[in-house]
């Protein structure tokens, strides 16, 4: 599924991805934890082609096509999917139009045909039910004046309703109490299949409760420093990045 | 210093230049060097039809400035009137509508500007609106890239009334849209909105004087403007608020979107601030496009292109959602998706 190698990348002139490989098949979860200025975010937009960011060396690819080669749009017709760690305001935007034009942009990327609006309701409906979101929400523009609870709940809201192959989430248990954790949690686990792949980013073990990885995986100085399994996320729990920092 | 009267005696140092502080953006004088020929007449059979025909119960026709146009609209009557102000050609030529609405009147006043060729127009409107009378104006300026135009309209509020305007601009080698508005208080209210679609090396103006006599008025404008190329958006808005006149409540917004190198806004909001007890606030921001919400819509799928055109008119769309007509906000909304996609 996702392979990434020997990943370099620079912001600004400043290398922050320092040789970084990975690799997540299709099926599985794999967790990224690592201290602040490790590189984590910075990882998140160059797999999704954030502009300001160079890429000098290295490869990322998505079932064998590589991803580096596509813009934004196109790689998340490809089924790549960012859970932002701030999501955006879209003032004038409804969130209903919003998801509707972006569903129907990867249909159409995608060669399908576009979603009915009855049909696109009915799923609107239902997955906002699952993640017990107001339908009248969804009328108002997107992100505007919502809660940082509430931004989280309409990320996951946009992943069910998109189905994209592979999930990347960046710490989207920030900002977030115990209830809509479990509820954004039950709603990344409910779109767990085989044929799709998740990233998942975060600073604290707390979140890999709710979504239980296969592998967990440690990101300092730029590289994957350490991989191990669940018990690894909660050694650093327990005893800190500082070995792995030193390590780096 | 006046347009109409450069253009009636041919004298063109009668014409506004830099020199004159509330034109020193829109430099007519330098800008034209002769003179033009008067005009010629437009035949009304080549009037054609005009944008807002098809929604109003009358329509009035200014044609290269003839006509005299008069709307008088009775005490409570409520009247939708289409009022087209034509220039055609390459001629200079000036005309005068006049618009009276009687107390507890409504009069919905959809104005377009037509135009084709390198003309010099200039319409001169007055607008009466009456104790308790109501008026929503819509202006969609559609002159043509060489033309030059000029629109300066003087409204006369009274206790009691509403008036409502949304100027829309798509400008011309200069237009210049003006309204002036004797505000009497009285718990009359006054919205003047309006959004400038500014591309290639097109400039328009829109010029707005407010002046608030006595107490208990309000005053809410909203204005937002987007410029690609080397177009030149102006945007110059003042209101005054006279001693005495307590209990004005009066709001400014300008906001406009840069989205070439090339492009200009200038903008100059001003309140003039006479009066002890009123609640008076302006916003005034230029800037790009959002890279970060363009990045998120297109890390959803949306292509560059059309996250920009969707991003862009959701950003005018506010001051087009205010339009209180239905079917002038549904012919504004259809000319923004125009212009922006």
């Amino acid at each position: 599924m996702l392979s990434i190698s020997n990943l370099h990348a620079a912001a600004e002139d400043k290398e922050i991805l320092k040789g970084l490989s990975l690799e997540v098949p299709a099926g599985e979860v794999h967790a990224i934890m690592g201290p602040n200025g490790a590189g984590k975010s910075t990882l998140s937009y160059v797999l999704t082609g954030r502009q300001g960011y160079e890429v000098t060396e290295g490869s990322a690819t998505l079932d064998g096509e590589d991803l580096l080669a596509l813009e934004p749009n196109e790689r998340a017709a490809k089924g790549v999917f960012l859970s932002f760690q701030y999501p955006l305001e879209i003032p004038g935007v409804p969130a209903l139009t919003f998801i509707r034009t972006a569903l129907n942009a990867q249909r159409k990327a995608r060669g399908e045909a576009e979603i009915t609006a009855p049909e696109f309701l009915r799923l609107a409906k239902a997955k906002a039910a699952d993640l017990k979101i107001d339908f009248e929400m969804l009328k108002r523009a997107l992100n505007v004046g919502f809660s940082g609870g509430e931004k989280k709940r309409m990320e996951i809201l946009q992943m069910a309703m998109l189905s994209p192959r592979f999930l990347i989430l960046d710490e989207t248990d920030s900002g977030l109490d115990i209830d809509a954790l479990r509820i954004v949690s039950e709603g990344v686990n409910a779109l767990r299949s085989p044929d799709r792949g998740m990233l998942v980013i975060t600073h604290y073990q707390r979140l890999l409760d709710y979504i239980k990885p296969d592998k967990v995986h440690v990101l300092a100085g730029g590289r994957i420093v350490a991989s191990g399994g669940p018990d690894l996320a909660l050694e650093l729990e327990r005893e800190g990045y500082d070995k792995y920092a030193r390590a780096a | 210093m006046s347009v109409a009267a450069a253009i009636r005696t041919g004298d063109v140092a009668e014409l506004p230049g830099k020199r004159d502080e509330d034109w020193r953006w829109t430099d007519l004088r330098g800008l034209i060097r002769q003179a033009p020929p008067p005009s010629q007449p437009i035949a009304p059979q080549d009037f054609g039809t005009g944008p807002f025909d098809a929604m109003a119960e009358e329509v009035r026709v200014l044609a290269n400035g003839a006509g005299d146009v008069r709307i008088e609209v009775g005490p409570a009557s409520d009247r939708t009137v289409a009022l087209r102000v034509l220039a055609r050609g390459e001629g200079g030529h000036t005309g005068r509508v006049a618009v009276m609405v009687a107390p507890g009147a409504r009069l919905t006043l959809l104005e377009s500007y037509e135009g084709e060729g390198g003309y010099l127009g200039h319409t001169t409107l007055t607008i009466g609106v009456s104790e308790g009378a109501s008026v929503e104006r819509i202006v969609l300026a559609a002159d043509s890239a060489e033309g030059v135009s000029v629109s300066q309209a003087q409204v006369q509020l009274e206790a009691g009334s509403t008036y409502a305007q949304t100027v829309l601009a798509t400008g011309a080698r200069r237009q210049r849209l003006e309204t002036q508005v004797n505000h009497p208080g009285g718990h009359a209210a006054l919205r003047m909105d309006g959004v400038y679609l500014l591309a290639d090396k097109r400039h328009a103006d829109l010029t707005t004087v407010v002046t608030h006599a006595a107490v208990d008025g309000t005053t809410d404008q909203l204005i937002k403007g987007v410029v690609r190329d080397q177009a030149r958006g102006v945007f110059q808005g003042k209101i005054v608020v006279a001693e005495g006149a307590d209990r004005t409540d009066a709001r400014m917004g300008h906001h406009a979107l840069i989205l070439s190198d090339r492009a200009e806004v200038d903008a100059k909001p001003e309140l003039e601030i006479y009066a002890d007890d009123v609640s008076c606030a302006h916003g005034n921001t230029i800037g790009a496009l959002d890279e970060d919400a363009l990045f998120y819509a297109r890390q959803r799928g949306i292509p560059e292109a059309e996250a920009r055109a969707m991003l862009t008119e959701a950003f005018v769309g506010e001051v087009v959602d205010r339009i209180g007509h239905e079917g002038a906000r549904e012919a504004a909304r259809a000319w923004v998706a125009e212009r922006l996609r």
